[in-house]
């Protein structure tokens, strides 16, 4: 019981000490502009706000619209366990990457600006949109939580009753900006490497979105063991693997055909900073998971099973962050080192993410109690 | 709804050819600089000429070796990059021809920057409510039927400002009345679909610092094959999905025997 004590203690000091220097970066950002509180410029103007903030954000929140789907359209019951969490990271994840927009975004205040200045030729201006409506759907998805709690009937019954359509909406409009988040690069072939660019960059962010989706729930159940010593049955767990472990085999087909057909693996060589990442981003990511998930013996072991999917998650991190930033450093020679401020920032944003997900699951009934393996393990 | 803004936002097909251009013939260049003086003169741009383009530089002027000088500054593109991937229209193609930046609208997210496939946007790095800057053709001055600061200052005729077709014409006619003395190409005439600046040299145009590798093909067109798709993804998605769920909610309520107002609320506890 005090391992567990210490442990939530130690993530706690990190957690403040992460937010307090994030907040402190935010400051700088604010009273001297984005020039002194990141290393972006006029030959990088996009760094890891843009590249993990967002990209890694929207994608890792993927989890909310293909579970719900697949409890709400499919009514494969056996999923409802996880289908409040799954929410309730995707309503995060959103709110986050809106705040760290704003963050970002030279001109925060004008951000309504693209409700009424339209401009339908430009991915952004699409991307925006469905941003702002999925992240209207998600709090809806999410409030039955909430209202229970307030024990507002009413309201709850009408929540219920539409979901399904919201449900149906979050697939459409998480589809449409899921994929675009890769068309926002297909306008720069000159600038990014062969390794990272391909026309069908919307294909394998949307791909990629629904492999780490479910990567991320498998994650999120033993950071919840770990943290409140509830974690998923191992049966959800493993089909949760199984379905993980396919859509791992679609993106590897997918990139890997792509690389062949287009000759792009020659740009490997020579061997450089960005053909490690290319290797950690494709064995890290995808081939070591893909094995560990292969075997039944090892993907029905938590003591496997939770890496693998976290290397799924560092893996999809690893890549978007390539795409956003390697890709472009290798294809233009300009290097791009983010400074430690623009770093804390989304640190700091990341530690709010886990402050607010337990706060949550303290307060509101996100891990229901019945299905789950459930009570606090004292042996622990 | 979009045929109003055909000249204001990107749109397949819709080529500006009209429009007002420059013809910078670097045999012609001198590499006397009074292009960028003058370029902060008539746009009120503070400090001295910046080697690189910055937020207050908007031309400059590079060496090639033996007496060779090359211009850099906004190409304002017949199909911008910056305009089509603007998500407030921020950045505009005029009518009379240059690509104008409009501040009011602006949210500061970069995306010109990062698309212009000759990077010239440049942005107020150190600024509250930063701007992005660059070249805009002097479209203040075009009213009044004045010529760019640049093309007004330089002495030799380096530079010409006038009616993008008509100095497609002089560009052919010096290559056709000097048979070897330029590279035989009008780099502006197809790069990325036609730009307004319209380049002749007699060195090759990629060791002037000009991109080579970008083909004729307008770049918004890459991004239009994906966007154009969703209509099909909302049309075809939403009646698939709902068709779907339509079905096998029936199949359940159907399959229940105490009929379907058990059913529905049973399955509606999440």
């Amino acid at each position: 019981m005090s391992g567990r004590l210490s442990f939530i203690t130690f993530w706690r000091a990190v957690g403040f000490i992460l937010i307090a220097a994030g907040a402190y970066a935010v400051f700088v950002r604010f009273t001297q502009g984005l020039g002194a509180a990141a290393n972006i410029n006029d030959d990088f103007p996009w760094g890891i706000w843009i590249g993990f903030d967002i990209l890694c954000g929207v994608g890792l929140a993927a989890g909310g619209f293909t579970i719900s789907a697949v409890v709400y359209i499919f009514n494969i019951e056996r999923f409802r366990p996880i289908v409040r969490p799954a929410i309730l990271t995707a309503f995060l994840g959103y709110v986050l990457v809106v705040v760290a927009l704003l963050v970002d975004l030279g001109r925060p205040w004008s951000i309504w600006h693209a409700i009424v200045m339209w401009n339908p030729h430009s991915v952004m201006f699409e991307v925006a949109w469905c941003v702002m409506l999925y992240t209207t759907v998600l709090a809806l998805e999410f409030s039955p939580l909430v209202l229970e709690r307030l024990r507002w009937t009413r309201a709850l019954k009408v929540v219920k009753f539409v979901m399904p359509v919201l449900v149906i909406l979050g697939v459409i409009l998480s589809t449409l900006h899921q994929s675009s988040l890769g068309s926002l690069f297909l306008i720069v072939p000159e600038k990014m490497s062969p390794l990272w660019y391909t026309p069908i960059l919307p294909l394998t962010f949307y791909v990629s979105a629904l492999m780490v989706g479910f990567a991320m729930v498998i994650f999120e159940s033993f950071l919840s063991s770990r943290a409140f010593g509830k974690e998923l049955e191992m049966d959800l767990l493993t089909q949760l693997a199984r379905i993980l472990a396919l859509l791992l085999v679609v993106f590897a087909i997918l990139r890997f055909q792509d690389l062949f057909e287009r000759g792009a693996l020659t740009e490997l060589f020579p061997w450089g900073l960005a053909s490690t990442l290319f290797a950690m981003e494709v064995g890290v990511g995808i081939f070591i998971p893909l094995i560990l998930l292969a075997i039944p013996r090892l993907r029905q072991n938590p003591r496997w099973l939770y890496p693998a999917a976290a290397m799924v998650v560092a893996g999809f991190i690893l890549h978007r962050l390539n795409v956003s930033t390697t890709a472009i450093e290798k294809a233009t020679g300009i290097s791009y080192v983010p400074s430690w401020t623009e770093a804390s920032v989304t640190l700091a944003i990341v530690a709010a993410g886990f402050v607010i997900f337990s706060l949550a699951v303290r307060y509101l009934a996100v891990f229901p109690e019945g299905p789950l393996a459930g009570q606090p393990k004292a042996a622990r | 709804m979009l045929s109003g803004q055909s000249s204001r936002t990107w749109q397949k097909g819709s080529v500006v050819s009209k429009g007002k251009g420059l013809l910078i013939d670097t045999t012609l260049c001198v590499g006397c600089g009074a292009c960028s003086e003058g370029c902060k003169e008539v746009n009120n741009l503070p400090g001295e000429v910046e080697e690189k383009l910055t937020a207050h530089t908007w031309t400059t002027l590079s060496e090639h070796g033996d007496e060779v000088y090359c211009r850099h500054l906004c190409m304002h593109c017949n199909e911008p990059s910056c305009a089509s991937v603007c998500p407030v229209a921020a950045l505009q193609k005029s009518p009379e021809g240059p690509v104008i930046y409009l501040e009011d609208r602006c949210i500061g997210c970069r995306y010109c920057m990062v698309a212009c496939p000759f990077n010239i946007p440049k942005y107020e790095w150190d600024k509250l409510a930063p701007r992005v800057q660059k070249c805009i053709m002097c479209h203040h001055r075009l009213g009044d039927g004045e010529v760019t600061g640049c093309a007004e200052a330089c002495p030799t005729g380096a530079t010409q400002f006038g009616d993008r077709q008509e100095l497609l014409h002089e560009a052919h006619r010096r290559l056709r009345e000097n048979p070897g003395k330029y590279v035989d190409h009008i780099y502006g005439e197809h790069e990325v679909g036609g730009t307004g600046v319209l380049f002749l040299s007699d060195t090759n145009f990629a060791t002037l610092g000009l991109p080579a590798n970008l083909g004729f093909e307008p770049m918004p067109e890459k991004t239009w094959e994906a966007l154009s798709q969703i209509p099909r993804v909302v049309g075809v998605g939403g009646s698939f999905l709902f068709g779907l769920w339509w079905i096998i909610n029936r199949r359940m309520e159907l399959a229940k025997p105490d009929g379907s107002d058990t059913a529905t609320q049973g399955k509606d506890q999440p």
